[in-house]
């Protein structure tokens, strides 16, 4: 089936702005008679939930966490992305937009990008009333700092807590409508089923983490925001909690899966130490602002400490390959030049997995109160970690696993091809093609949460009854007794190995042959072991405990379940994306210099998968990508 | 590294409670704390035992859900650091290591060390924000913010809501918390308007959630992961005070 994003037509500048006005609206008086489910409090979520419950809809947010104020929005640390032009150095809405696509490698919707840039500046002004202390300089007026894919200084941040500061922000704005009664909070709720009848969502299947009850609640609309799904890796820079369970398993009620393969591998992370590790830690990009990444140009030296390495041994390697954007190319090109050093062997630190990231030059130049004053907390974290000091000698880092630009397909008003089934942030496969650039996570978060969701619901509830199908529905009590059944299946095994056994065993699996260099024959070695671990998970998983209890084995069993049977699509949008693209990396398609090669004739559009079944081949179906305002190029930033 | 934990171990909110000890053979110097807690944890669900429940999910310092008191400090006691973040390698071969939950009546245990931090929430609820509508705001650089106050603004603001603050307070006391989103706010034009509202709002749901006075013990500074200065708390009975006048 080809598929349809109902973008607007005509000129892009004003297709938001005709959009709106051609969106339906619900009478005030008639929003409190519906009721939206917002599933997730992080950065979409939260900011989608606050602004649903001001415009006088019955709101019911929901998160696994002990809090709205925890999801992993709050890790973010470097900034957020606004084409507000203040440092007067050549940026528009225009600006943001192209770099967004280019960044994206081409794989984006081109409305859907510009949207995005539009609303930016109105995030930055919508902090700021809420309290958002970002930093500004002597004279009162709000700070940028660059960030990479761009030549402008357009990152607004808030010194290495910018994440949290604006999910703090989103909190207060969620916490104001609590107090309000507009919202009701649910905390430590997993959602393990979405409810869906005659082909509308109607509802959500939870799990109480606390007493382990299966709750059921009814929406006119249901708002996913449930972040994305690298822990398919095991090791990745998020939250332990994070999952891919929400989207899964509304894949699995009929909502499409888009560009699973379009992973992110972050440049700037500490390096792994050992096998009993259970995540990774990242350093903001931001670092590469003022540290300048090598290694030693000769193998023999890569054993030695930094300091005794002289400059000229010293292999400069982005600053060599990409002279214009330098330090700050691209994440993707930044993940893929460090690997490539460590393959040649010529990587330092255990295991000589890890480039330097060194800082001697803007200590000598800005001095190190200045480096402190931009990246104290960071120092602190690497030290913490690896008890080096990195003001004294470079930092050794090394990509890993971080962002998910793949995510449940949506058309243009972020509702998935299953109606009233809403889609937000990272969860969903919108704006960020192939590659996300830095800050701009944050900036779509709240774009779709305070600015996309409130008119785009509102045009859907419009069309439809309030209160049609409550939870007495049969499809209600069906959800129930799936999860139910689920959940006893995996109390039942009584196996040999732990989740997190488990988990590791498909994350080496992911990282090997799904990870940041893919071919054939490694997605086919991919696809032959996933279902053998499936397999092994549903013999000879153990979870202890019961159900009707605190339980975090069997919630880590639950989102285990779920990587196992996401993993496999994952690697086979890979394998059917024969080109290389942004976070996809396909060995065999690539140019004699080792960049990247699109195939824009063949794979210029969006791949959303329909789920057929465990075990069944799911159905692709393409979303053809226009460019109509950016021409096609090859992305380069040399 | 060996080393003997003795863990606080509860059913549920209303059972009994007791100290276990487990022992932990094979500590790497690198591991967290919260990694050597899942390799006991692993050889529990291998020995078919119930695992050790606690709360974590960011694991590297931001998110405030990881909580425990550990040898009588919250968070370990280490410099800014909770418990995601403290390593092995600050304890040494041989020790014996307490692991208790959150102590504060405000904070009800669920089970082991998972508490219930609800009230913590309430407070935000209460008044913790300003008032503004999603849209229709002003430019951000239309109010000047002198760079002194935005960096006052953003000391305060750190916080990450985990409540080791009242759950190091003999008093039980959730001021510092309170108080650094009072005074993240006071100093802000935008949040000035409600100032008096929000302080007064705030300290009234602290009282009745449960959580005691300030009495200048300071330990809440003590335990704060993030550095929180009491000078904050100090903000906060200035602004109660102007809150009180006429």
């Amino acid at each position: 089936m080809i598929l349809d994003g109902k973008c607007p037509t005509g000129p892009i500048e004003t297709s938001w702005d005709r959009h709106r006005f051609d969106t339906k609206l619900v009478n005030p008086a008639n929003k409190r008679k519906y009721k939206v489910l917002v599933v997730g409090t992080g950065l979409a979520g939260g900011a989608a939930a606050a602004p649903l419950g001001e415009l006088g809809y019955n709101v019911e947010a929901f998160c696994y966490q002990d809090s709205a104020r925890r999801a992993h929005s709050i890790a973010a640390q470097g900034g957020i992305n606004a084409a507000k032009a203040y440092p007067n150095d050549g940026d528009s809405i225009y600006r943001l937009f192209y770099d967004t696509i280019k960044g994206g490698d081409f794989r984006a919707r081109e409305a859907d990008v510009w949207r995005l840039s539009q609303v930016s500046n109105n995030i930055i002004d919508q902090c700021v009333a809420q309290g958002v202390p970002f930093a500004r300089d002597y004279a009162g007026y709000l700070d940028n700092r660059s960030f990479g894919g761009a030549q402008v200084s357009r990152t607004f941040y808030a010194r290495g807590q910018t994440g949290q500061q604006l999910l703090l922000g989103a909190y207060s704005a969620l916490s104001r409508q609590v107090k309000a009664g507009t919202v009701k909070l649910f905390v430590r709720r997993e959602m393990l089923d979405l409810v869906v009848v005659d082909g509308v969502a109607r509802g959500i299947t939870c799990r109480n983490l606390c007493t382990g009850e299966i709750e059921t609640y009814w929406g006119d609309a249901v708002v996913l925001a449930t972040g994305g799904y690298v822990n398919v890796f095991y090791l990745s820079t998020n939250a332990m909690g994070c999952s891919v369970t929400a989207t899964w398993k509304a894949a699995k009620k009929g909502a499409y899966f888009a560009n699973p393969c379009y992973t992110q591998i972050h440049p700037t992370c500490i390096p792994q130490t050992g096998e009993h590790q259970s995540k990774l830690t990242l350093m903001s990009e931001s670092l590469r602002n003022d540290g300048r990444c090598w290694v030693p140009k000769k193998k023999e030296d890569c054993e030695k400490p930094a300091g005794q390495i002289a400059e000229e041994d010293r292999d400069y390697y982005l600053e060599r390959k990409y002279p214009s954007f330098g330090n700050l190319a691209p994440r993707d090109i930044a993940s893929r030049a460090a690997k490539e050093q460590c393959d040649d062997e010529r990587g330092v630190g255990p295991g000589k997995r890890g480039v330097y990231l060194d800082f001697k030059d803007s200590i000598n130049r800005l001095g190190q109160a200045t480096i402190a004053e931009r990246y104290g907390n960071l120092f602190e974290m690497y030290e913490k970690i690896t008890d080096e000091n990195g003001y004294k000698q470079p930092m050794r880092i090394y990509p890993a696993p971080h962002y998910s630009m793949g995510g449940l397909w949506v058309d243009y008003n972020c509702m998935s091809n299953v109606p009233g089934l809403f889609v937000l942030g990272e969860a969903n496969f919108s704006v960020h093609g192939a590659n996300r650039l830095g800050a701009s996570a944050l900036m779509q978060g709240l774009a779709d949460g305070y600015f996309v969701i409130p008119y785009t619901v509102g045009g859907y509830l419009a069309t439809v009854k309030p209160g049609q199908v409550k939870t007495d529905h049969a499809e209600f009590k069906k959800s129930v007794e799936d999860v139910n059944a689920d959940i006893k299946k995996l109390l039942s095994i009584n196996g040999k190995k732990t989740p997190s056994e488990l988990h590791r065993e498909l994350g080496k699996v992911m990282w090997n042959n799904v990870g940041m260099a893919r071919s054939k024959e490694s997605l086919t070695e991919a696809l032959k072991l996933i279902p053998k671990i499936r397999e092994e998970f549903w013999n000879n998983v153990k979870v202890t405990g019961v159900g009707e209890e605190f339980n975090q084995q069997l919630e880590n069993a639950g989102r285990l379940a779920d990587f196992l049977e996401f993993g496999e699509l994952l690697a086979k949008d890979a394998l059917n994306r024969e080109e290389s693209c942004g976070g996809h990396f396909r060995t065999e398609h690539q140019y004699d210099d080792g960049e990247a090669k699109r195939d824009d004739e063949n794979f210029c559009y969006a791949a959303a998968w329909e789920f057929k079944g465990a075990g069944k081949e799911p159905e692709l179906h393409k979303e053809p990508l226009k460019f109509d305002n950016v021409h096609l190029a090859v992305r380069s930033y040399k | 590294m060996k080393l003997k934990l003795h863990v606080w171990r509860q059913k549920g909110p209303n059972a009994p409670g007791k100290l276990e000890t487990y022992e932990a053979n094979h500590v790497s110097p690198d591991q967290s704390f919260l990694e050597m807690l899942d390799e006991v944890n692993e050889v529990l669900v291998k020995e078919g035992k119930d695992p050790i429940a606690f709360d974590h999910d960011c694991r590297e310092g931001i998110c405030g859900m990881c909580s425990q008191i550990i040898n009588g400090m919250a968070h370990g006691g280490q410099d800014r650091t909770t418990v995601c973040q403290l390593h092995m390698r600050s304890f040494k071969d041989g020790d014996e290591i307490f692991i208790e939950p959150w102590k504060a009546k405000a904070f009800p245990i669920i089970k082991d060390l998972a508490v219930d931090r609800g009230n913590y929430d309430r407070i935000i609820q209460a008044g913790g924000y300003t008032s503004c509508h999603t849209g229709g705001v002003a430019d951000g650089n239309a109010l000047l913010i002198g760079k002194e106050i935005a960096d006052y603004s953003m000391d305060a603001a750190e916080c990450i809501g985990c409540g080791a603050c009242a759950a190091s307070c003999p008093n039980s006391s959730a001021m510092l918390f309170a108080s650094n989103k009072v005074a993240q706010l006071a100093v802000l034009p935008q949040g000035q308007v409600e100032a008096k509202r929000r302080v007064v709002a705030m300290l009234d749901e602290a009282t009745a959630c449960g959580f005691g006075n300030c009495t200048n013990h300071y330990e809440c500074q003590a335990a704060c992961p993030k550095g929180i200065n009491v000078k904050f708390i100090a903000k906060l009975n200035r602004e109660y005070l102007k809150a009180l006048l006429p």
